[in-house]
This record gives structure tokens, sequence and C-alpha cells, in this order.
């Protein structure tokens, strides 16, 4: 995972409630074995009209945010379905940080593996960083998760909260798997100390099942 | 109820092994009594005794009475609730400030989330570290018609291929397409005992949520952390806060699983839950099926909550038994002593509180383009004007366009162009059976371009066709069709055409989740069913050939 310590760019404002990940990626995208090439259907429904030809209403395609790496949005965004096609979309379109007063949950957590900031400020906050970015053509800010902090070139500074582990690991860059890992006598410990529960830990056993992976293919 | 004293004779003898913890573990001082536990070892309290073992789990414990501590060291447990338990028991590294490693016991996963996980698995040259607790089922892409023609759909094909390689190359079991057990992976896990209460159950898939109908904790993850628990079987979780939604009293006729979660999820929003891990409870609730606890926990994502749960009862327990993964006999016995130490303690503290009396409830029917946007099927179509937020009002005036519906409209006058019965939400038997009694002997409206029920397991299908109940659907003139996601999602060619709006008793209306331009209202079954019949919503308390009369 590339680290995230520290971005500027242009603002791109998605002034709507409850964005949730089936906007982000629609379902017929979700077929593909790769974490890439999903810039390209960010947002397709609304992105596109029929034909691929790009909607003009939207606003990721007004010529004022071509470039836009931050996004700015409203509450809950991300809701929904647990896809991660959602985030790699959002990092392969360009964007590296957002800004929003809420997130569900699965897809916060889903940016944090993927290098994107979501940040989170108050509503008020929000709405002023709304009416800078409509205000302003090309208002870029600097989101700063060293100092956590998001800044712009007019004297905006609002300090953001963010969880100290999850910190270091974007600033980082980390493996969460390696970070595990580094426990493998724990994991180990645990497995030992709860193997023989019937019902917890122990090996599933499939023989006394009907349905064994080779009759099932057969039948 | 089973009589716990005879399991727990056969164990005592057994020799101590070394512990490492002391964590301690609440028995009925009755059931310890007849083992021979009234000792030094046991510190006894409003009629449960704790025992300082290092053991977490009662069968086990009862081979380690040797190990007892002497009763100054054993550590009274703080009363706790279901999840708590739960937690407490799957700790396997705790630091200040730091996320908690717990292990997960069951790991599901399909073939639309997985391939990048096992394909960043094998970039890292890392290994599946208990294959034989991860089971792979194929629906979000199958075909509900004829499994024996090829898959057309070149991509759905690759992801179906890549599962197939990617289980035989690790170990883990899978369900394909063609196995007698395939099903959404909602249904199967419960149905074939692979879920049981107590475990920790993630999969790649936002409805994880239903399998905390058992007890577990059970909730959805991304394709990271997908590869995370093949990698480790563990996972980096922050502690959730603990809310009870109490449903007080009896459910009238007609008002169903699906209509209590649609009524919390109209009142809290579906935000409400972010942050929270619901236990539902109260009267409504401990009169459920199994079934109709899935359906509630099912939606508790759709309220935002990483959650939702129900203590594991005798109906629980009736459930299981038999089912393929289950123990057996003494076995069995000796699990369900341990399931009943789940449920939350009396004492014990949630966070928060919502409580709903079940005699206003109403059946539910979604107007908007999420499941918080809500209402009674007697009421009518909000004007947005109403909402005193204008956050609310903007979102409300923009699904009102994308539904082209109007301020004030009937719900019962919404004409249909689709009804679908199925999805991980409600297509079990009972849901079925109660949508197949309703629809028995009428016919679909001829207005319907398509009325389709779609079995949520292969299991649930033969079951219902050994019922008869096929045709009866059949007869009615809906199309039944063969196990797996279908139309709640989309991603096979069980579709809505742009402008068409369909009646289903799926989980998400969000814009183009059946499909792009379609408009979904969500319903229970029986309100589909009835909705088939008339073309339109209808107020299926005003019929009486409808289960649940009380």
């Amino acid at each position: 995972m590339e680290p995230f310590i520290k971005h500027t760019g242009l603002v791109a404002p998605l002034d709507r409630v409850n964005v949730d990940t089936d906007q982000m990626v629609p379902k017929q995208f979700l077929k593909f074995q790769t974490r890439q090439g999903y810039g390209r259907v960010l947002f397709y429904d609304w992105r596109y009209l029929p034909g691929e030809k790009p909607n003009p209403e939207f606003v990721l395609n007004a010529p004022r945010y071509k470039g836009a790496s931050v996004i700015l949005a409203r509450a809950n965004f991300g809701c929904g379905s647990s896809r991660e096609h959602a985030p790699w979309a959002i990092l392969d379109y360009g964007f590296h940080a957002i800004l929003a007063p809420s997130y569900a949950d699965i897809f916060y957590n889903n940016c944090f593996k993927n290098g994107i900031l979501p940040v989170t400020l108050s509503n008020e906050q929000i709405d002023e960083l709304f009416a800078r970015t409509e205000k302003k053509e090309g208002y870029r800010v600097t989101v700063d998760l060293e100092k956590q902090v998001v800044t712009d070139d007019d004297g905006l500074r609002y300090a953001f909260e963010v969880d100290p582990f999850r910190r270091d690991c974007l600033l980082k860059g980390l493996d969460d798997i390696g970070l595990t890992l580094v426990h493998e006598a724990r994991i180990s410990a645990f497995e030992a100390a709860n193997l023989k529960h019937p019902a917890m830990y122990e090996a599933v056993d499939v023989k006394h099942h009907s349905d064994s992976p080779q009759s099932a293919r057969h039948n | 109820m089973r009589q716990l004293s005879n399991r727990l004779e056969g164990k005592v003898e057994s020799q101590p092994e070394p512990n490492t913890s002391n964590s301690g573990i609440a028995w009925p001082v009755a059931a310890a009594e007849r083992v021979g536990l009234r000792s030094e070892g046991l510190a006894e309290d409003d009629g449960i005794v704790t025992i300082g073992v290092g053991r977490l789990y009662a069968p086990a414990l009862i081979q380690i009475t040797g190990t007892l501590f002497p009763r100054q060291e054993t550590k009274r447990m703080a009363a706790r609730t279901l999840y708590e338990k739960i937690w407490d028991a799957h700790v396997v590294r705790e630091e200040p400030g730091q996320p908690t490693l717990i292990y997960i016991d069951r790991h599901l996963i399909h073939e639309g989330t997985s391939p990048q996980a096992f394909a960043g698995l094998k970039a890292a040259g890392r290994k599946v570290r208990r294959p034989e607790l991860t089971f792979a089922v194929m629906d979000h892409s199958v075909s509900t018609k004829n499994r024996l023609l090829p898959v057309l759909d070149a991509d759905a094909r690759g992801q179906f291929e890549a599962l197939e390689r990617n289980c035989a190359e690790t170990g883990v079991h899978l369900f394909d397409m063609n196995s007698k057990n395939q099903g959404i992976v909602h249904i199967i896990g419960p149905e074939l005992g692979i879920t049981q209460p107590g475990q920790t159950i993630v999969c790649g898939d936002s409805h994880t949520s239903t399998h905390g109908a058992f007890g577990a904790l059970a909730f959805g993850i991304g394709t990271s952390e997908i590869e995370h628990v093949l990698a480790t079987q563990c996972l980096t979780q922050f502690k959730s806060k603990t809310m009870k939604v109490e449903i007080s009293g009896k459910l009238p006729h007609g008002v169903t699983a699906k209509d209590i979660i649609l009524a919390v999820i109209g009142r809290i929003g579906i935000a409400g839950g972010n942050g929270y891990v619901f236990e539902y409870t109260g009267e409504a609730v401990r009169g459920l099926s199994m079934e109709g606890r899935m359906t509630m926990c099912n939606m508790s994502i759709e309220g935002g909550a990483r959650a939702g749960m129900v203590a594991p009862d005798e109906t629980t327990f009736e459930y299981m038994e038999g089912r393929p993964f289950v123990p057996r006999g003494r076995e069995f016995q000796d699990v369900v002593d341990f399931w009943q130490t789940l449920p939350t303690d009396p004492d014990a503290k949630y966070d928060d509180t919502l409580t709903f009396q079940a005699r206003d409830l109403a059946p539910m029917v979604t107007w908007g383009t999420n499941p918080g946007m809500v209402t009674q099927v007697s009421d009518r179509v909000p004007d947005p004007a109403s909402f005193s937020d204008p956050v609310d009002r903007e979102a409300a005036t923009r699904a009102l366009v994308y539904m082209d519906l109007k301020p004030g409209t009937a719900i019962e006058d919404i004409p249909l162009d689709r009804v679908f019965i199925g999805s991980c939400t409600n297509s079990r038997l009972e849901d079925l059976r109660a949508a197949a009694k309703v629809v028995a002997g009428k016919h679909v409206s001829k207005s319907l371009k398509q009325a389709l029920v779609v079995p949520g397991s292969r299991v649930v299908k033969a079951e219902a066709e050994a019922e008869g109940l096929d045709k009866v659907f059949v007869a009615a003139g809906f199309e039944w069709r063969d196990a797996g996601c279908s139309m709640c999602i989309g991603m096979n060619d069980d579709v809505l055409m742009s402008g068409e709006r369909s009646a289903s008793t799926s989980n998400r209306n969000f814009e183009g989740r059946q499909g792009k331009g379609g408009r979904t209202h969500l319903v229970s079954p029986v309100m589909a069913a009835a909705a088939a019949i008339e073309g339109h919503f209808v107020d299926i308390r005003k019929w009486n050939n409808v289960d649940g009369a009380e």
C-alpha cells in the first residue's frame, strides 16, 4: 500500500447524502478479478449517458473539476454493499482523500486498506468547504495526516481526529497482514487453547456431510 | 429442555491441562453441583457459580475441573451482553490504543469479492491458514435458469473458474453452482449448520449480519480483510457500541419480520446504527422463527449497524439439531450447554436502547431510494416539503424524481411491472410458504410483466417442491427458478429494465440496484405476493389467507 502523508489537490464537491457503493461501482463491474482499472466506471450510472457519453450534468464531468483528487462529500458516504471495488475505483480515478461529516462503517475501513484518507469534519466545516469550492474555481486543499489538519491557501485550518493505529498504518503504508503475522505465536496459542471445543475451532468434519466436493460437481 | 446433568457427568474425571488465563465462566449452580463442582474453586452469587479456568467454553471447562483456582483468585465476570461475551471469547491480542486482534471461526466466501484476495495472497507467497474454516459458494452471478448450459457471460465465467481454482489449490470447501447444497451464502451457512451460536463469522458481503440471528457475531468485510482472514484467520477490529432494539408485545396479523426491520430503519435512518451492534429482543422477536430472525438481522446493515444479533434460545437449538455441520448426539448436548451461556446477562448494560410496540407496526413499503425511505402500506408517498431537515428534503425530492412518484399518492395506488420474491432477506422456506398461501388459487395480474420466485438455496427449492409450492406458484403465473442472488443485485440476467417498477422482498432499493433506471419497492413476501395478484400494492391485513394471525 502506498503511504499517505500529506496531499494537496483540487476539490470536487459531491453534494448528496447517503452516497452508496452501488453508485460508486454498479453491479455489472463486480465481475472482474483485478483491483485496478475501476476509475473508468466510478459513479458509472451518474457519470455517463447511454453509449458512455459523459453526462454534462454530473459534477465530475464539469471541466473545472477535471483532475480533482479530493472528494468533498455529505453524510454517510459509502453506505450499503461491502464491495472494496468502491475505494479501488476512487483511488484509480485519482482521488486520495475524502472530506465528509460521516462514513458508513465498512467503506471507511476499506479506504484505510487502500491508502485513501477519509477525513471526518463537522457538518458546519463541510458546509464551509462546499461554499469555498463553489466560489473559487480551482479550489485546492492540503490534507496533512501527520499534523491531522486540512488547510487551504486562504487561511482555512481544520483539525481532524483519526484513530492513531490507522494513522500510523497509513503514514507508513503498512501491510496489515504482515502486522498481524508478527503475532503468529499468539494466534497459534489461541488456537491451541481452543481447538478442542466441538463447535468452535475444531476443523469441521465434512466426512459425515453428504455434499463432498467430489460428489457435488457431479450430482 | 435438554438435561444438563446427563452430559456433564462423564467428563469430570478427565485430567487437567495447563492453562494460561483465568477468565471465568458462569454455570448454573444446580448443574455444577451434580458434577461435584461445589468446592473451593467456586464463587457463588445469584444462583450462578463462577469457575476460574483457562478454557472459555463449557465442555472443555468440565474437563479441567482439577485446575480450579482458589476462591480468592476467582475473577468475577461483570454482567455482559451477548456481543461482549462473544467478543471476549475471541480476543487473540489486545493492546491499549490499538484495534483488537480477534479470531474468526467461520469465513464464507463467494465468487464476487474473493478473487482479488486469493490473488493478493498468492502474490505475497502466503497460504490459507485454516482452509477447513472457510466455505465457498457460487451465488452472486449464477443463472437461475438452466445451469447445465454454458455460462455465456465471460466475466462471470472467469469468476466461477477462479473460485473453483482457488478452492482446489487451497483446500477450501466449495459448493459450486451444481452442488445440491448451492444457494445464497447467507442462506446455506445457517441451513447446513456451518453458522452456529457464539461464533465469529465474516464474509465479503454486507448482509453477513444475517448470521447474527443465531447469536453469532457476524459482519461483512472488504476484500482486503478477506485476504487478511485467509492468511491469519483473524481480523483487527475496533469494539462496537451496543444497541438493544426491543420489540414488545405480539405482532399483529399480516405484519412480519421484514416489516419490523423496515420500521426500525424507518425510525433511525440508514446511518442510525453506525458504530453499533444491534441486539434484537422482546416478545415479538422471541416469537419469530429462525427465518424471521434472519430477515431482521440481515437488514441490520441497512440501518448502518455493523451487526445484528438475537440471543440463542430453544427455537435456535431446535433449528440447529441434525444439520449437516452441527455435532451429533452427546456432542450436540454439550454444545447446547455452551450456547445457553451466551444470552445477555440480566444486569448487563447496553450503550443505547430503542423500543417499539409490536401492536403499532404495520406492513411496510419503501417509497424512495434507500431502505429508510419507508412508510406503512396504508399511508401516502410523503411530500418532501414535510421534512424539516433541508438535507432530508433534498434527498426525498431527488428520490421521488428517480422513483417517478408524486407526493400524496396512496401507496396502494402504485402500479407494478415486476415482482421478485427472493434474496438473502426473504427466500427461505417459511417465506415461500407464506407467499404461496397468499397466491394459491389466484393468478398474477395481467398488468405485470413478470413475477419471479427464486428460492434462496437448492435445499429450500427441494423442500418447497416436496410440498408442492412450486406448483402453486406456477399455477398462479409465477416463474419458479433455481437458487441464487438473482434480481436482488442483478448480476445475472434477472434485472429490471430502465423505468420498470418492482415489488421486491430484497434488502436494497438503491438507484439502479436491480437494473439501471429500475425502481424498487421493498416489502415482505406476503405483501409482494398480494401485490403480484393485484398488480399494485395492497394492504395484506385485509386478506384472510395470511400466516401470522394471532
